[in-house]
This record gives structure tokens, sequence and C-alpha cells, in this order.
């Protein structure tokens, strides 16, 4: 009974509009935020394309809009038509535009052709005063205590568009405080704006519908599922979405003003994911890890566990001293220098095949690009732990080393990781291997344990905390954490990204490549860049995979591996 | 004197007139639909054919039939939004959340005449493809509830639902699902919501207009118990025949409910625009009560902005000419008709009027209203959320000797700051208006109310 549609002219791919007086074209429609599918256009979007801010809470790029807080609200207008159905001009030949009656929220509304968008007029101003004066109207006004503060949306907007003196002279209405939402995070409904960002991420995002409100009107209160907590590996994303301080991080709550923290760009080293965040660290402390924003890795969202996995650089058994061979196999204190003289001596007297080389796929790729060369000089097997884990479907990938790949690309790894230990352990029984150097890793966990070490002539090992593996060492190096240094890592998409230090090693530590890059030069003859950007710089010029990469060309964001490389 | 003019209400309330189908029946019940479903294909003047649905359709279209719910809004138009040809199943939904304060019409139809509604929502599902219906009956009604249940096992008997009905290859289901307790739940979007299953959170239109993305994300219906009922009798007069009761552009009965200081409360069904208030107030609804005069009137159910006694409004009139007239009336004077009633600012809305005499007290009469919007406001949208509790809080300590001059200002403000667009649906408007309204029309008794101690 139906015809089928007559086919229609296909529609242009952009559309011209106009905002606060500047002609833009913006595509017809963009990816939605969950589903990836084409959706039209947002006047939102439109201006943010546009370079135009329009303040907003509820929005959010990344999560489904639910256009409830009002504060984005705009006014519109759109080309006037005739009884033809045909736009009238005006007496210049410009397009007649009439301007809606009503304001309409940014967010949701999209965009038609010839549109005309207003961001700056009176009446936008005055609706954003009165919504956010009814924002504030029962906020708490605990900046002072509050984590928020600082990173505050309703701060924010507060200096912009807020009143000095309060009209609001009630009682405000009283909400649960210190909800424990779940093992990470603690609520106070009473500061929470119900912008629902929160609930829309953990429903839609990670597909965990734990979140929602309850009772009604001003008296709604933001509460989890009962009897079953807010814990899976991704709360601590509701924290950074949460525009005021309802959510709160258990972990960094009450420990440090936010204006007070440093921020390092840096790289999550928790699994092959890469994820970018930044490191909020003060006076060589670190207080948080957050997300920064990267659509081809992690969009704007961390795990949980990679948040949380940094207590230990600041722990007291940190290793902060180079030890030597002492005395009848003791080992004692040394600087520098003389351990690295002593260990250049000792290993270029080893014979050629005896040595073996575990390096950890938690290295920077720069640090395993010098282990490459020692191990190239030394004739060394080499190869990587694996740290296998379960992934999902958001961004726990299964390789928990972040480094795989370019441990595997520089010749370190086996494929797969971890495939040459047996043999390596073999070795050392049947002592043709007595001399082993191990970066970063315990090799008692992985198959090597203390009776093949005690076999050995010569242990060397580096790393950042205390292990079976140290404990035995002849020379023992002591390394930074990724916090504490430059680097890259190579995802495991292939992805190469640059980490900066936030803080200091302790005593007597030093960045790897510091110290790698002497011994390298004294095992190969050879001068090493002593920074990361040169390394990575020389490590790109002679390993094929990183061909045309530079570390200046890295940026922000990292860049891809090349596909098909020269 | 003006006299009611019975068409829905008909048989309601006539000795031994009872809710069964056999009375129904007796009554001349269902024939509609039946005729409804053995409506031939017929030709237009214009040479086109068109089946039985669209003829039904057609007919609704002609009456110029506007929803009772509260918006007026004409129902042949809101069907024609509805793309039938698509792969989507079309969904009904009879509005039966019937909450706006002074609203209880809905109710008398569901207890007293159950299978008028139930055939009307028969031949609206019939006309539009709909194999699916819901009545959302307000979660308050629960005898209510159960009398539709029991209506709807009795059609079920006889064949007039469920599959292949009357042997006429037409399959529907009627599902009776009781609202959530909540105001907001009758607003269309927010009561898909809800019949999902959800927060009745009203959605953001556009894109979400029911006819487009309603229940399940398919084209949806939804119309009001007594549009329905109308529907029937659209059906079964023609849709000519039905508009000449009426006025023009506001066509057809309605039934109007009377409460307040007026000494016999109730509903009535009058021809639209053919009783003034003042008619309705004291003909039908027996006047005030001894000794009272009159001080207001809310027209259309709580939300719509109150009326003065002693103002005068300009209302228009097409001459038989088609020339319009400008005539002055006075608030007892203004005819019942949504043109009427916009000329002087305010709207028919549910079809209630709220009669205030001079024992009244504006600003307690506006508390009640503002404690009713503060309690109702879904919280959605910061405005309404946080404003309809504010202008609440602020009454209430007016009311408790506690009023500041200042107090006047702030709820004009407040009210102008919630409404237009500010907001996902028209809660907005119902809780401001009345704000407006009482404040402009009655600033001097809240400025006595909130003067400082002499």
């Amino acid at each position: 009974m139906s015809t089928p549609p007559p086919s229609e002219p296909a529609l242009p791919a952009t559309v011209a509009v106009t905002i606060d007086g500047r002609r833009i074209d913006v595509p017809r429609t963009m990816p939605h935020p969950v589903t990836g599918a084409p959706a039209p256009t947002t006047m939102m979007q439109a201006c943010e394309l546009a370079g135009v801010r329009v303040p907003h809470y509820c929005y959010h790029p990344k999560l489904p809009v639910a256009g409830n807080c009002r504060m984005c609200l705009v006014e519109y207008g759109t080309p006037a038509l005739g009884p033809d159905r045909k736009p009238l001009s005006n007496p210049d030949g410009t397009p007649k535009i009439r301007k809606a009656p009503n304001p309409v929220i940014a967010c949701a509304t999209p965009i038609s052709p010839g549109i005309e968008i207003y961001t700056q007029t009176p009446g936008v101003k005055a609706a954003r005063e009165a919504v956010l004066e009814f924002l504030l109207a029962n906020h708490p006004l605990d900046c002072p205590i509050c984590d928020q503060a600082g990173e505050c949306q309703l701060q924010q907007y507060a200096l912009e568009y807020g009143h000095a003196q309060s009209r609001f002279d009630e009682a405000k209405v009283h909400k649960p405080k210190q909800v424990d939402l779940g093992p990470r995070i603690m609520l106070d409904d009473e500061r929470c704006i119900l912008c629902s960002r929160c609930i829309r991420f953990t429903r839609d995002i990670v597909g965990d519908d734990a979140l929602g409100f309850v009772r009604r009107g001003s008296h709604t209160a933001l509460t989890h599922y009962p009897g079953r907590p807010f814990d899976n590996n991704y709360t601590l994303n509701t924290v950074d979405l949460c525009p005021v301080g309802a959510l709160t991080s258990k972990d960094f709550r009450f420990r440090m003003r936010v204006w007070f923290l440093g921020e390092t760009p840096s790289i999550c080293p928790s699994c092959g994911t890469g994820c970018n965040m930044v490191i909020g660290a003060r006076e060589n402390v670190i207080y948080r890890l957050t997300p920064r924003s990267n659509d081809a890795v992690n969009q704007c969202w961390m795990c949980d566990a990679g948040r949380l996995n940094y207590s230990w650089i600041g722990r007291a058994d940190r290793l902060a001293e180079v030890q030597v061979p002492g005395p009848a196999g003791s080992a004692r204190k040394s600087g520098w220098k003389a351990a690295l003289e002593a260990l250049a001596a000792r290993l270029g007297a080893a014979p050629r095949g005896s040595v073996a080389l575990i390096a950890s796929a938690r290295l920077a790729n720069e640090e395993l690009f010098l282990l490459a060369r020692i191990a190239r000089a030394l004739e060394a097997l080499t190869d990587s732990i694996p740290r296998a884990g379960e992934g999902d479907r958001l961004l726990v990938h299964p390789d928990r080393n972040p480094n795989t790949r370019g441990a595997q690309l520089l010749g370190i790894a086996a494929d797969p990781p971890g495939a040459r230990l047996p043999a390596i352990a073999g070795a050392i029984r049947e002592g043709r291997i007595l001399t082993l150097l191990v970066f970063g890793e315990d090799v008692t966990r992985h198959g090597i344990g203390l009776d093949e070490l005690d076999r050995l002539d010569l242990l060397v090992a580096s790393d950042v905390l205390p292990n079976a593996t140290t404990g035995r060492a002849h020379f023992l190096l002591p390394g930074a954490a990724f916090a504490e240094k430059s680097g890259t890592f190579t995802s495991a998409r292939g992805r190469v990204q640059r980490f900066a230090p936030a803080v200091q090693p302790p005593g007597s530590a030093r960045a790897e490549r510091e110290f790698l890059r002497e011994l390298a030069s004294a095992l190969t003859g050879e001068a090493f860049p002593d920074h990361a950007s040169g390394l990575f710089d020389q490590m790109a010029r002679e390993f094929a995979a990183f061909r045309g990469l530079t570390w200046a060309g890295l940026g922000a964001q990292g860049v891809a591996l090349p596909a098909n490389p020269p | 004197m003006i006299q009611e003019r019975r068409i829905i209400l008909e048989h309601l309330d006539r000795a031994g007139y009872t809710p069964d189908l056999g009375c129904y029946r007796r009554h001349g019940g269902y024939a509609t639909f039946e005729r409804c479903l053995a409506l031939e294909p017929a030709a237009t003047p214009e040479g086109q054919t068109l089946s039985g649905p669209e003829q039904i359709r057609l007919e609704v279209r002609r009456s110029g039939l506007r929803g009772r719910g509260g918006a007026g809004f004409p129902c042949g138009v809101k069907w024609s939004f509805v793309n039938l040809d698509s792969d989507r199943p079309i969904y009904l939904i009879c509005n039966a959340d019937e909450s706006e304060p002074g609203t209880f019409k809905d109710r008398q139809i569901i207890h007293k005449d159950p299978h008028q509604l139930i055939e009307g929502i028969l031949i609206a599902a019939y006309a539009n493809r709909v194999h699916q219906a819901f009545i959302y009956i307000r979660g308050e009604f629960i005898e209510g509830a159960r009398i539709l249940d029991r209506a709807l096992d009795e059609a079920r008997g006889a064949g007039l639902l469920g599959r292949d009905i009357l042997g006429r290859g037409y399959d529907l289901e009627i599902c009776v699902h009781r609202g959530a307790g909540a105001y907001i739940c009758g607003e269309e979007t927010g009561l898909i919501e809800s019949l999902e299953g959800r927060r009745p959170y009203p959605r953001i239109k556009p894109p979400y207009y029911p006819a487009v993305l309603g229940l399940y994300q398919c084209p949806t219906i939804v119309n009001n118990v007594e549009t329905l009922c109308a529907v029937k009798h659209v059906a079964a007069m023609g849709g000519n025949e039905y508009a000449k009761l009426g006025v023009p552009g506001d066509p057809g009965t309605r039934i109007v409910c009377v409460s307040g200081q007026v000494r016999r409360p109730g509903y009535f069904e009058i021809e639209i625009g053919k009783a003034t208030l003042g008619q309705l107030i004291h003909d039908l609804a027996g006047g005030l009560h001894p000794g009272r005069s009159l001080k207001a009137v809310i027209p259309g159910g709580s939300s719509a902005k109150v009326l003065r006694a002693g103002e005068k409004y300009k209302l228009k009139f097409a001459r038989p000419d088609g020339k319009e007239i400008e005539r002055e009336a006075a608030l007892l004077d203004l005819p019942y008709d949504s043109a009427s009633l916009a000329a002087a600012g305010s709207m028919c809305g549910s079809g209630a009027i709220v009669v205030l005499d001079d024992s009244a007290s504006a600003v307690e009469a506006l508390a009640n209203i503002a404690e009713f919007y503060a309690h109702e406001s879904c919280g959605q949208c910061t405005p309404c959320r946080e404003g309809s509790l504010w202008m609440h809080k602020i009454l209430q300590r007016i009311l408790r000797r506690q009023g500041r001059p200042a107090d006047v200002d702030n709820l004009e403000r407040i009210a102008h700051n919630i409404p237009g667009g500010r907001t996902v649906c028209a809660f907005g408007e119902a809780c401001s208006w009345p704000v407006q309204s009482f404040v402009a029309k009655f600033g001097d008794e809240f400025r006595q109310m909130t003067a400082p101690p002499p």
C-alpha cells in the first residue's frame, strides 16, 4: 500500500549558521556520543566549533543530552518565510530573520540552515543569571571546605553571572550528607545540582545502571541502587564529571586544595591502553591522577585502578641508594660514577653469550632502546615479563604492561612476551648464563628462582621498590617511577605517547635512561643523547617501526606508529 | 436559565444506568464502533478512495475537536503527525492521569460509563492502525482502574477486544496501567517515560514528540479520556455535524468542573462558548453562598491565570459578514470557550472553574496553589525545581506574618524567570502563571500582608 519514497536529493554536508553575527559552516550531523550514529548537529556543537563558549552544567560532549540545567539557554532566529514558503529579504537584500519568542537550550536544539544564534543578548544574560540564582538558592555555601573549590563550575559562573547578594531568604533544603556511595566515592547530596551527568555516565558509558534520583522537586536526591554500592572500575570519572563538589574521591578529598597542584601531562602505566592523564602534585608529592582528554585513546575517561595506582611512588622503602659488591659477597653503598665504571668493567669482561637481560615492559621506549644496544653489545638473551589480566570493553587492556609493544619492536621482549624466560632459566641452571641483568622486575616470581639467582656470577638489578631479586643483586641501580621521568610508551594499539616528570625520585635514584646512557656508552663506545627527546629521535631513525616519528611531533596527544614502516 | 448539553454524559447519573456492558449496549453502545469497523472504502469528490480508518480520521479532522486535557490541541492535527506507514508499531495512550486541581470530569466517565471510553479508544485505535493501547490512569484512582479492568474483561468476552475483533480481522489490546502518583505523570512525555518504567521526567521536544518518538521510541498518540469519548461522538455524528456544536475554532461540548465557593459544585457538560462564566456559576453551580460576592475565578484548572471580579475584557467577534467587531465583556459575561478565555488573558485548560468569594484571601489561595506545584515539580529543570519551592516558601512565610516588602517583587521576579522556554515542559508555566496573575491582580493584599509593622 505504501509506495517507496522518491529518492531525495542529497543534502549538503554542511549548514551555514550565524553565531553572534559571525557566519560559519558546520557539519549537518555529528556522531552521537554513545552510538556514534550521525545525529543532527546541535546549537551547542555549532557554538563549540565556532569557538563560542556557552555556559552549561548538564551538557557534556561525551554523554547523551539531558537538557535539565537550563544554563545553556540561547536566543535564535530563523529565516522568515513568506506565504509562499520562500525566504523573505530585508531591503538591503540580506535574509529577513524572524527571532523566536522564547530562548532554547543550545545542548538539545538542532541547527537549521540560515539559523542565527545569539549567545550574548541581554535576554540570554538574564536567563543565565536566573538559572544561576536558582541553582544557588539551595546550594550550601561551603566553598572553603569543598574539594571542588577552584575547579567548580558553580563558582566559575557565579563569577560571571552571579549576584553579590543572595535574594533567597528562606531555609535551605537539607539532604543527606557524607553518603557513602561506594568504596571510592563520597556524595554530598546538598551540593548536587541534579545535572545527572554521573547517572548518564555510569548507565550509558559504563553500562552499570547504578545511580539514580529519588524523591521529587527540590528534594530530589542522587543515590545508588539500594543494597548495591556504586562499585565499578570507572566510578571516579563521576568525580571529574560532577560540575560541583557533590561527588568526591575518597582518595583525594580533604588532602589538597586543587589550586596548589602542579599539573603534569602523563600516560597511565597500568595497562596497554595508555590513557592520557594529568598528574596532580605538590612539593614532590602526588595527590591524584586524572584523565586528560584524547579521543584517539581514552576520550576523557580513566579506570579507577589506573587512577589509584600511584601511592607506591611515595613509599618510604623506595630504593634510593646505589649498591656495589662489597667484601665477601656483601653489598656496599656507592656513588653512581664508581658503580657504573665497575659494572661496565664486569660486563665488558663477561664472555659473549653468557649474559641474559630481562627488562620490564613498564620501561619507556628510550630506556628499552638503550637496553637493546647494551644487549646487542653483550650478545645477551633478552625478554620481558608478561603481565596479563582481564580486559573490558571500555578502557582496560588485558596486557597490564604499558609498553609491551615497544619492548617487542625494540627487540627486547619475545613474542609472546616471556616466551624465552624458561630458556633463560634453563641456561642459568646449566651454567651457560652467568650474568643476569634485571630491569624493573622481580624475576623470582616469574620462573627464575632464588636457586637460579644464586648460581650467577653477576646479578645486576634496577628497580624502584625492593624485592627478592633486588635483595640478591650484586649491583643495585635505583631507578625512577614513570612520574619521575620523561619518556614514551607504545600502547598496545601502537600509539606512541609522551610522559613528563611531575616529581623527583628519592635519594640517589635516577631516571634509568640517565645511567643506561652512560653504561651503553661505556660498552659500545658510542655517545648517546642525554635527554629523552634526543634518544627518541635516534631510536626513530634506527628502528623501522618508529621511522618518521619525532619527539616534537608526538605532541601532547601522541602519534600512531606508521602502519607500513619503510 | 442555561441548560447542560449532555452528549458524553448523556446517560450518566440517570437512575438505573450501570457501568456494565449490558447496560451500555442497551443504550446503543458499541454501535458506532461496529459501524466504523464495517466502513467500506469510499470515494471522495476529488476522486480519492478512502479506507474506513481514513474516513474516520477525516471526520475527526473535519470536526475540529480540540483536546480536553488542558492544552486544547486539535485532535485531528495531532493524529496527522503520526507516520502510519513506518515499520514501527503505533501506540495509543489514553491519558487518564487527571490531576489538575479543580478537575474531576474524567473520573466520572471512568466510574460511571467505562465502556464509552473503551469504545472511543477502539475507534481511535482502529482509525490509526493501533494494535496496542494503554489507559494510563492516575495512581490514586484505584477503584477506577478496577472498574476499567472489569469493563475490559467484559469487552474481551464479547469479542470487542483481542484478536480478530467481531470477526473483522482487526486486533487490539488495551492495558490499564496505574500511574506513579505524581502530577507530572499527566504530562504526555512524562507519562510515556513513566509507562516505560522510569521517572516521569518530561522529554525534550524536539526530538521527542510522541507522534514521532513516543512510547518505546515508536509513533504514539496520547489523548485525554474526554477527548476519546468525544471521538466516539464525532464518529457517530460525522465531523461536520459535530462542528456545528460549540463555536468555530472550538467545537463540540465539554465537561466543565465548577468548584470552590459555590452552592452546588459539580461537573456540567455544556456546548462550548454557549454558556458564560456567570451562567456556569449561577445557573449550573447554584451561585455563591448567601451574602457573598464574587472575588475571583480561576477558569481552567489551578494553573490558569486568575480573573478578578470587576475586570473588563475586550473580546473579538466575527460578524456574519466576516467582519470582526470588538466588544467589552465583564468577567461573568465571558463565554466559556478558548478564544474568549485567551482574550481575557487566561485559558479553559482542563475545564476546571474554581470560584473564590469575598471571604477568601488571595494570599492564602495562591499559597495553596503554590504548595501544590512545589510538591509536584518533578525536579528535572533548574528554574521550576528551585523556583516553585522558593515561591512556596515565601508565601508560607507571608502567611506566618513574617512577610517583607521585598517579597512581592521577589515573587514576581521568580515567576517571571521560570516559564517561557526555560523548562522542558509546561509545568514551568503552570507553576508561575498563578503567581504572576495573583500578585498582579491582588497586589494590594500582598503588599498589605508584607508591609513592615507600623
